[in-house]
């Protein structure tokens, strides 16, 4: 691990500071939704309102992991006008407003239009540290780590709880920043229990090497966050932003960042 | 090495598996459940027996002279699928894939349709196996083929409309995929067609390849030699690997894939995808896409629901990117007048996805001459496609 992507302002002291208090709030938002406007500001929200690693959503026509709530705040985005290069626009805004590291959240395909190096070079250039990849596993990621590699830019995996002992160590090993523990079988979107499954999930990815791993999909209330920081590093939650966002814009997003971020405290 | 012994997940640069990590498990057992039912004689025994005993297997062929009178006078000779049980190729690839989910021990089976010709599959061989069976059908193709519908509805099986994005058969795909990242663990994904993640592409040309082993001994039989073009319609691709396979090493014989050009190739409005697009990912693969600049979908358009996709099968995409098949464009209007001419010299009704490999071998006939040979594959037939052909030719008085 390069000292690049674990030093001040990386994502993996960002989880690191939280440890000792509880651990980490990371926060889904796509870029936007509504507007390009709206979602830097309403990132740079839940950003000041508690969250600790901003992930961005790069809107995509076809995203299977994504559940109804996102799906249709990014086909709005898409309907808007959204373009890839609006992504590295609202990384550098929202890196110039707050201290807080982003993250994007894509599908594999625009990325490997734009061009891999490339797109590399513009999220680093833009202050951005890495990327969470839900349809690009390691077996076929051997460009892309070559070229966070050379950028230092974090490489965040996918582990679900049907990964084998096998793929959850190439996982741990291939990821750097953290691991996305994905807390059940399934897709986004809110859901009353978060799975048993994530707990042991997160216990094997630790027996395989993971330092950190930080658990999404299902994620919606503080409660939930607290009984997740109980044996993650960090809790991911996304539609319940979305939702907020699209209810009540960006006073709301922040309210509900705000709430989310109690049950990263310890009691 | 042979070109047919191609088994994924790379065919050349395309293919692979570009799928949520939740999948892999699925894929994984999938493959080795694949890879053991193959070599099963017990296995390969009852999907022989079911091709005779219930599909019609094999099918046969027929020389098709009056219609070939306007191919430049060359050999016509079609694989008739059309007169499976169901009235496609799609049953073949079906009834194996629902004979390996009983095998892995599932009880529950999804698919995608577009035209509903897989759907209608599915469902048939789910209510021959005892399964329960989702098909999930783009809103927009449920109004278009509301009688397939009907079918699968009659079959037994839960048809769910699909309401996102371009509610067709890209969208049908990525539900049922988030259908199957849910509930894999009691769901076998029966996927209809030669794309898709590793081992779809390799398992459903394995399924369809009888296609071209049956055809080329027929043809053999019937003329002597091989036949010195193979033409079959391309959408996802599965009936024209299906053709292509058994002739990917006779170094002799063309091989022609023809793929939908819609209301023109050089339009908005096609689904030329080797033609038009460019390498990307869709749908777990890397293939030919047609997209954008940043990479989102181009939604597709052909009059025939069953080549309306942006994708195409990897294998497809290596065998046009290192020259062993050719893959041209058809449009609506040329696919409509062969699939009129079809029914006016020979009395067979195609399918109108069928129809493109008709209208491609009337060019190819013109080209290559009388002392020419063309195999067609005739993937389905056109009793699903009546209310388009009617309002295309008007064949109903208005009241």
């Amino acid at each position: 691990m390069t000292g690049a992507s674990a030093g001040p302002g990386s994502v993996a002291a960002a989880i690191d500071a939280k440890k000792a208090t509880g651990g980490a709030l990371i926060g889904y938002l796509p870029v936007g939704f509504p507007t390009l406007s709206s979602s830097i500001d309403a990132a740079v929200a839940i950003a000041e309102n508690g969250v600790d690693v901003i992930e961005l959503g790069l809107p995509y026509s076809d995203p299977v992991m994504d559940g109804p709530v996102i799906q249709k705040a990014t086909q709005r985005a898409l309907a808007g006008g959204f373009r890839l290069a609006h992504a590295f626009e609202a990384v550098r805004e929202i890196k110039a407003r707050v201290p807080v590291p982003i993250v994007l959240m894509t599908y594999w395909n625009p990325v490997l239009q734009y061009g891999v190096d490339r797109f590399a070079d513009d999220l680093d250039a833009a202050g951005g540290s890495g990327i969470i990849t839900p349809d690009l596993i390691p077996d076929d990621a051997e460009e892309w780590i070559r070229a966070s590699d050379r950028t230092g830019l974090d490489r965040i995996f996918l582990a679900a709880p049907s990964s084998s002992a096998q793929r959850l160590r190439m996982i741990s090993h291939d990821s750097r920043g953290f691991v996305y523990a994905v807390s059940t079988m399934g897709i986004t979107g809110a859901r009353a229990d978060v799975d048993a499954a994530a707990r042991g999930l997160v216990s094997r990815l630790r027996d395989a090497g993971s330092e950190r791993a930080c658990v999404g999909l299902g994620i919606s209330t503080a409660a939930q966050v607290r009984e997740v920081l109980d044996y993650a590093d960090g809790a991911i939650v996304g539609s319940a932003l979305v939702s907020a966002l699209d209810s009540g814009g960006v006073p709301e997003v922040a309210r509900a960042a705000s709430a989310l971020a109690l049950g990263t405290r310890l009691i | 090495m042979a070109l047919r012994d191609a088994s994924g997940p790379y065919f050349g640069e395309f293919g692979g598996r570009f799928v949520p990590e939740s999948l892999v498990a699925a894929l994984d057992e999938l493959t080795s459940a694949y890879t053991e039912a193959r070599a099963d004689p017990s296995f390969r025994a009852e999907l022989e027996r079911l091709g005779a005993s219930y599909t019609g297997r094999p099918s046969i062929i027929t020389e098709v002279p009056r219609f070939a009178e306007h191919a430049g006078g060359a050999r016509v000779i079609l694989k008739r699928e059309d007169l499976n049980h169901t009235g496609s190729h799609k049953i073949n690839n079906v009834l194996g894939q629902a004979l390996l989910t009983r095998r892995i021990g599932k009880q529950r089976v999804i698919a995608e349709t577009g035209a509903g010709q897989h759907g209608v599959a599915t469902a048939t061989a789910a209510a021959l196996l005892g399964m329960d069976c989702v098909i999930y059908m783009g809103e927009v193709d449920t109004q278009r083929q509301a009688l397939n519908v009907a079918r699968m509805r009659l079959l037994g099986a839960e048809v769910i409309p699909v309401t996102t994005g371009s509610r067709t058969l890209k969208d049908a795909i990525n539900e049922a995929m988030r259908d199957w990242v849910t509930n894999v663990a009691t769901t076998n994904y029966i996927f209809g067609t030669v794309a898709g993640p590793h081992p779809f592409p390799a398992m459903v040309r394995d399924f369809q390849k009888i296609i071209g082993e049956e055809a080329r001994e027929q043809v053999l039989d019937l003329t002597g030699r091989l036949p010195d073009a193979v033409a079959a319609c391309v959408g996802g691709g599965s009936n024209a690997i299906g053709i292509f396979d058994a002739f990917l090493d006779d170094e002799a014989v063309a091989l022609y894939g023809f793929e939908a050009a819609g209301e023109g190739a050089d339009t908005p409005r096609h689904a030329a995808t080797i033609s038009r697009g460019r390498p990307g990912i869709l749908h777990g693969s890397r293939t030919y896409v047609l997209q954008d600049a940043d990479g989102q979908t181009i939604e597709s358009h052909s009059i025939s629901a069953g080549l309306d996709y942006p994708g195409v099968g990897p294998e497809h995409s290596w065998l046009a990117d290192i020259g062993r098949a050719s893959y041209v464009p058809v449009t609506d209007a040329a696919a409509m007048d062969a699939f009129r001419l079809l029914a006016r010299t020979e009395g067979i009704i195609p399918a109108i996805e069928s129809a493109h490999a008709l209208a491609g071998t009337i060019e190819l006939g013109r080209s290559l001459g009388p002392e020419a040979t063309i195999l067609v594959s005739l993937s389905g037939r056109g009793d699903k496609d009546m209310e388009t052909a009617s309002a295309w030719f008007k064949l109903v008085d208005e009241p």
